[in-house]
């Protein structure tokens, strides 16, 4: 596992794990795993379906027992005292579930029903505000059988914002949204964390969390294999360098007595690896060996890079 | 803004038990469909009692033993649709409810809403368990409503005849029959916790339901073998039709009591059974 700097001490972070383990009948699901969500982050966390995210999840809330290590959740013990911490934590899992032939208002009031530390003369009020902060204010009357799939998993993000949390887990908060949706729940993530609380957001999709998070972990075959802030996780990854040249075969030359590798040509352009080539040396030499440079750039890898130069492998099922 | 501004929200602890937890519980049960039918069927049997000794020629009296009483006193409509649904009917009901308790909820994927929330598991199965309690009061006394209007309105009331063959006033016989309720209802609830139990175990309803249902029919197939009698005692419904001792002049407590602490203890096993199961219970639905 890549050690990287993270911004906030232990004792303070929403979510630490430590050494946790699930093994179910025949496999190890989650691989002694230390979690740490640090207050305020934004943290994506990775990995193909089956890595073990969602075990995680189930294991951060209470739902499932860790055969090993231990769960700090705010601050406390789950599943030990899970209810003090469950309380400031609004949770999506594994998809969205509701009586299929209540209205998604009733489901809520369902929902806050059981929670105890809600004051039932705000309820409908809240649940209110809930529903139009996803959208789905116009529909709330309808049966949720008649919903679609997107309106399911609006309804499901609106049970986890029925009352102020400092935390909200998110597993897979887009899943089944269209492009638009997307947007619209990640525009919401956004607004959420700006409003103070730190959220934990699953998803195999790398394009989504590119956009949203500050902090990442990514999850392959039940182990942790990297964690911290997304910049740190990107700066540590393979770098790529980009000049644009009308000479694209003497630039390539260069490139390659400098000792960078991957070299590749386009019609204008030449890409190459940096290794461990000092960056400010490649601009000079090119201008000393009168090769124009019209452009240069470091590619910023993308997280299928990061992900692929972490696991040396894709970003597909694991079994 | 943050949210904490726009609402002032409650976050003080509050009782453990929430009645309004139950009775979004209870809402649930009665809205529906399905358990609304059901109930619709327990009703219907009095009234096919009732209409069926109305219309037959009178003198026939070769049914149960309350039948041939229908005619002197309506209530006893009441007390022979207790009987006749008592085997099977009530049992199936409160099966049905009390199987579909936790399983329902696995199978649905609302029990992890619910338990993140949080519901804690142990306030959760209480709750479970009042509703199931509250249903099979709710059956049980529904049947003895609807019978006891039919009887009253096809064979009139006043003073009622016991099986010990004494007369006692009306007022007397409805007393007679709210306890009967109560004392079959306490049987069901008992038939209730061991549904509640077998819930935990599974995330299919339909088979929970069916497991109770087979285990109530088990448990009247061998209290109907002779040689298993060191067995009865033991068994939830054996005493179940020891309410008809609550018609006798004077009531004979002896089996009414025995039946009363037996599902006692079914119900206080059962349910520590479905807690043990429940609470440290891996929820991967």
């Amino acid at each position: 596992m890549t050690s990287l700097p993270i911004g906030e001490p232990v004792d303070g972070s929403p979510v630490v794990t430590r050494g946790l383990t699930k093994r179910f009948r025949h496999q190890i699901a989650v691989d002694d795993i230390d979690l740490e969500v640090p207050t305020g982050a934004i943290y994506g966390f990775l990995g193909p379906n089956g890595s073990g995210k969602t075990t995680t999840i189930r294991m951060l809330l209470g739902l499932i027992r860790p055969t090993a290590g231990s769960v700090q959740l705010l601050g406390h013990a789950v599943p030990g005292s899970a209810t003090h911490a469950l309380r400031r934590v609004g949770a999506l899992v594994e998809g969205p579930a509701f009586h299929p032939y209540l209205s998604g208002r009733a489901n809520l009031a369902r929902l806050d029903a059981g929670d105890r530390f809600a004051d039932r003369a705000t309820a409908s009020k809240r649940i209110d505000v809930a529903l139009d902060r996803v959208g789905l204010l116009a529909a709330a009357g309808k049966r949720y059988r008649a919903y679609s799939l997107g309106m399911r998993q609006r309804l499901a993000i609106a049970s986890a914002l029925l009352m102020p949390r400092e935390l909200l887990v998110l597993d897979e908060p887009t899943n089944g949204l269209d492009p638009q949706g997307t947007r619209e729940v990640r525009h919401l993530i956004a607004n959420l964390a700006a409003d103070g609380s730190t959220v934990l957001v699953s998803s195999h999709l790398l394009a989504e969390v590119d956009q949203l998070c500050s902090h990442v972990g990514v999850m392959y075959e039940g182990k942790l294999v990297s964690q911290g802030p997304l910049d740190a996780l990107r700066s540590s990854a393979v770098k790529t360098i980009q000049v644009d040249t009308d000479r694209v075969a003497d630039a390539a030359r260069v490139l390659a007595e400098l000792g960078l590798t991957d070299i590749s040509q386009n019609p204008n352009s030449v890409t190459g690896t940096l290794g461990a080539v000092a960056i400010e040396k490649i601009v000079p030499n090119l201008v000393n060996d009168d090769v124009p440079v019209l452009g240069f750039a470091v590619l910023r890898p993308n997280l299928e890079d990061v992900f692929v130069s972490l696991t040396g492998e894709g970003f597909d099922v694991s079994g | 803004m943050s949210a904490v501004d726009v609402l002032d929200v409650g976050t003080t602890p509050r009782h453990s038990f929430s009645a309004r937890f139950l009775l979004s519980e209870l809402k649930i049960i009665y809205g529906r469909r399905r358990n609304l039918a059901g109930l619709g069927v327990l009703a219907v049997v009095p009234v096919i009692i009732a209409i069926s000794v109305r219309v037959s020629s009178p003198g026939t009296g070769d049914g149960p033993d309350f039948f041939s009483a229908i005619t002197g006193n309506g209530l006893f409509v009441a007390f022979a649709a207790l009987t006749v649904e008592l085997p099977l009917f009530l049992p199936l009901a409160v099966s049905a409810i009390s199987g579909d308790a936790v399983a329902g909820e696995a199978n649905l994927g609302t029990l992890r809403y619910l338990l993140t929330i949080p519901v804690e598991r142990t306030r959760l199965l209480v709750t479970k368990y009042a509703a199931i309690v509250i249903f099979a009061f709710a059956a049980t006394g529904l049947v003895a409503l609807v019978g006891a209007i039919m009887g009253l309105a096809l064979f009139g009331g006043g003073a009622m005849t016991t099986l010990s063959g004494s007369q006692v006033s009306f007022g007397n016989g409805v007393l007679r029959l709210l306890l009967s309720c109560g004392y079959l209802a306490a049987g069901f609830a008992a038939l209730g916790a061991l549904g509640l139990f077998v819930s935990t175990l599974t995330e299919q309803p339909i088979g929970a339901t069916i497991a109770v249902v087979l285990i109530n029919v088990m448990m009247f197939v061998c209290d109907s073998i002779s040689q298993l009698d060191w067995l009865h005692p033991w068994l939830l419904t054996h005493w179940w039709i020891f309410f008809g001792d609550l018609l006798r002049d004077p009531v004979a407590t002896d089996n009414l009591q025995r039946g009363l602490i037996t599902s006692a203890v079914y119900a206080v096993v059962f349910w520590l059974a479905a807690w043990a199961r429940f609470s440290t219970k891996d929820i991967s639905s």
